[in-house]
């Protein structure tokens, strides 16, 4: 069911752990749920230098986290905020309809730390980032992965 | 050289005996006729499925071989027995109980029932996933026309008081149903000292083929037919009948109850071996489903912090092959309906690992699956945001 790259990026994802010091961390998802994600942003001069992360999910959750710091090494901000669950998805040479939550999930990850690296940095906007609601069902991803069943089970 | 393949999903499905494919290979080939022609081949067929119902009968301990009907499946024979029911007495009542960890073939046959205008009462296990009798005993009503509980878990592997619950049901003289599909082959079977009216079994859970399965109706007992057309089955199901399945069927089933014994004490020795060095070299787990009243080979635990279906896919990459409860495995957005059941909380039915030991497995084969194991899990926690903050006490 996973392309070869999903299962590339879960069975040797890149760039997992922590960062210290790290000038952005986001945490998106809930445990209720089955997927957390944690990413961490090294970023100077306004060029994200390093990415981590830690993730508590499925195999694409894994495969998600761990692509999305690859794409997001070397970014800009600008850049950075620009990086979509489509082409985190694209990237893996795609998902399993019912796992495209976990892109949208990747997504949300990198906007969160994102979001407080500004905050830090008094760079904040007024659109504050709001990750999951923790309830299930709640946020959109989830209804994405809600839709996704409903089309198989016709 | 070849990798080597461990596989611990014997609930899931088994392989076939070779002494079982060889008793099917005729009726595939030279053996081919319909069992309802009148010619040498077609009367050799026939001898064949009456020779494998006595057998049936023989196996489950019923009174008469007429009481055995094959279907094609498992989840065929729960959907006739309580549709069948269902239909035969409405005119009496239309309350249905069942229990709340029963598998999608009898708890989905219940929802499509309640859209029909029946009504369902669920019980309610313990902890240990077990049903209390008396709580059967209180929900039956006047207008309770059937209780269907299933004889042995397919995820926790627990066990049911099947013959508490008959004769409660007898008492009311509701009709009684149970769904032994995991019992069979894993445990001794009688219907009559059970105390059964109806009773599923599926024929690849013990080392028989797929696309198989019976529904023992007690003699005496009326239900609709489900699968109309033909007089086979003496009118009750039609449909060719599958003769090769059903050879298979009956062969495995001979050869379960012959080695129930040595089968129960391999399996069980097995799993317990497992679930000792698990409960030794892993922390931070919890053993689901009640340890004493369960199938020789099931053993069902969480693993705090990790998801299931990456300890799935971990697994698979050593050739080792397991299931899950995890919501990813189920194809839904909750885990498994069993596992919340018996009161695990969201977090820790995801991270859930049923492993379901069978004949072909060895020792060495457990001692390898529990180092990959530990590997795997020690690996999905380094890399678990929830097990840093365990760690950091958060």
């Amino acid at each position: 069911m996973y392309s070869e790259k999903v299962m590339d990026h879960f069975s040797n994802p890149r760039n997992v752990g922590e960062i210290e010091n790290a000038d952005g961390v986001g945490q998106v998802g809930n445990a209720k749920c089955g997927d957390i994600m944690k990413m961490y942003l090294k970023i100077e001069d306004g060029i994200i230098k390093d990415a981590k992360f830690k993730t508590f999910g499925c195999g694409a959750a894994v495969a998600t986290s761990s692509m999305a710091t690859e794409l997001l090494i070397g970014k800009t901000i600008k850049e950075a905020e620009m990086i979509s669950n489509k082409a985190v998805m694209e990237a893996l040479d795609g998902l399993p309809p019912v796992k495209v939550h976990c892109s949208v999930l990747a997504e949300e990850a990198i906007a969160a730390a994102l979001q407080d690296y500004k905050s830090k940095h008094g760079l904040a906007e007024d659109d504050y980032y709001e990750g999951c609601s923790g309830c299930c069902g709640g946020c959109g991803s989830h209804d994405l992965r809600r839709e996704h069943l409903h089309d198989e089970e016709e | 050289m070849q990798k080597q393949i461990i596989y611990l999903d014997h609930a899931a499905t088994t392989y076939v005996k070779p002494e079982v494919f060889e008793a099917m290979k005729p009726y595939f080939t030279e053996e081919y006729g319909n069992p309802s022609s009148i010619y040498s081949i077609g009367r050799s067929n026939r001898k064949a499925v009456e020779d494998a119902r006595i057998s049936v009968a023989k196996s489950i301990g019923a009174a008469e071989p007429s009481e055995i009907y094959f279907t094609g499946s498992g989840t065929e024979a729960d959907n006739w027995a309580i549709k069948g029911a269902a239909l035969a007495l409405h005119k009496k009542g239309k309350h249905i109980i069942t229990s709340n960890i029963e598998h999608p073939a009898v708890l989905a046959t219940c929802e499509f029932l309640q859209k029909q205008g029946y009504e369902i009462t669920y019980i309610k296990v313990d902890n240990e996933g077990l049903v209390n009798p008396e709580d059967v005993d209180r929900a039956i009503r006047p207008d309770t026309i059937l209780v269907t509980i299933m004889m042995a878990n397919n995820e926790i592997g627990t066990i049911e008081p099947i013959k508490e619950i008959a004769q409660v049901c007898k008492k009311h003289g509701v009709l009684f149903h149970t769904d032994a599909v995991q019992a069979a082959g894993n445990i001794p079977i009688n219907v009559k000292d059970l105390g059964v009216d109806l009773l599923s079994v599926s024929g690849h859970k013990f080392y028989g083929p797929k696309g198989i399965g019976m529904l023992y109706i007690r003699k005496g007992v009326r239900i609709e037919n489900f699968i109309h057309g033909g007089h086979q089955e003496r009118n009750k199901r039609a449909g060719t009948e599958n003769v090769p399945g059903v050879v298979g069927f009956a062969k495995a089933l001979e050869l379960a109850t012959i080695n129930m014994e040595d089968h129960y004490k391999k399996l069980s020795s097995l799993r317990d071996k497992a679930l000792k060095a698990i409960t030794e070299r892993i922390p931070n787990i919890h053993v689901n489903g009640s340890m004493e009243k369960r199938l020789p080979g099931n053993l069902n635990v969480s693993f705090r912090f990790v998801e299931g279906e990456s300890v799935l896919l971990m697994l698979d990459m050593k050739g080792i092959k397991a299931s899950s409860g995890s919501a990813c495995t189920s194809g839904s957005l909750d885990p498994s309906h069993v596992l919340l059941s018996i009161g695990l909380p969201h977090e820790i039915a995801h991270g859930s690992l049923r492993m379901t030991f069978g004949e072909i497995n060895t020792e060495e084969e457990v001692d390898y699956f529990i180092d990959a194991l530990e590997e795997i899990i020690t690996k999905l926690r380094n890399m678990s945001p929830l097990y840093e903050d365990f760690v950091k006490g958060v």
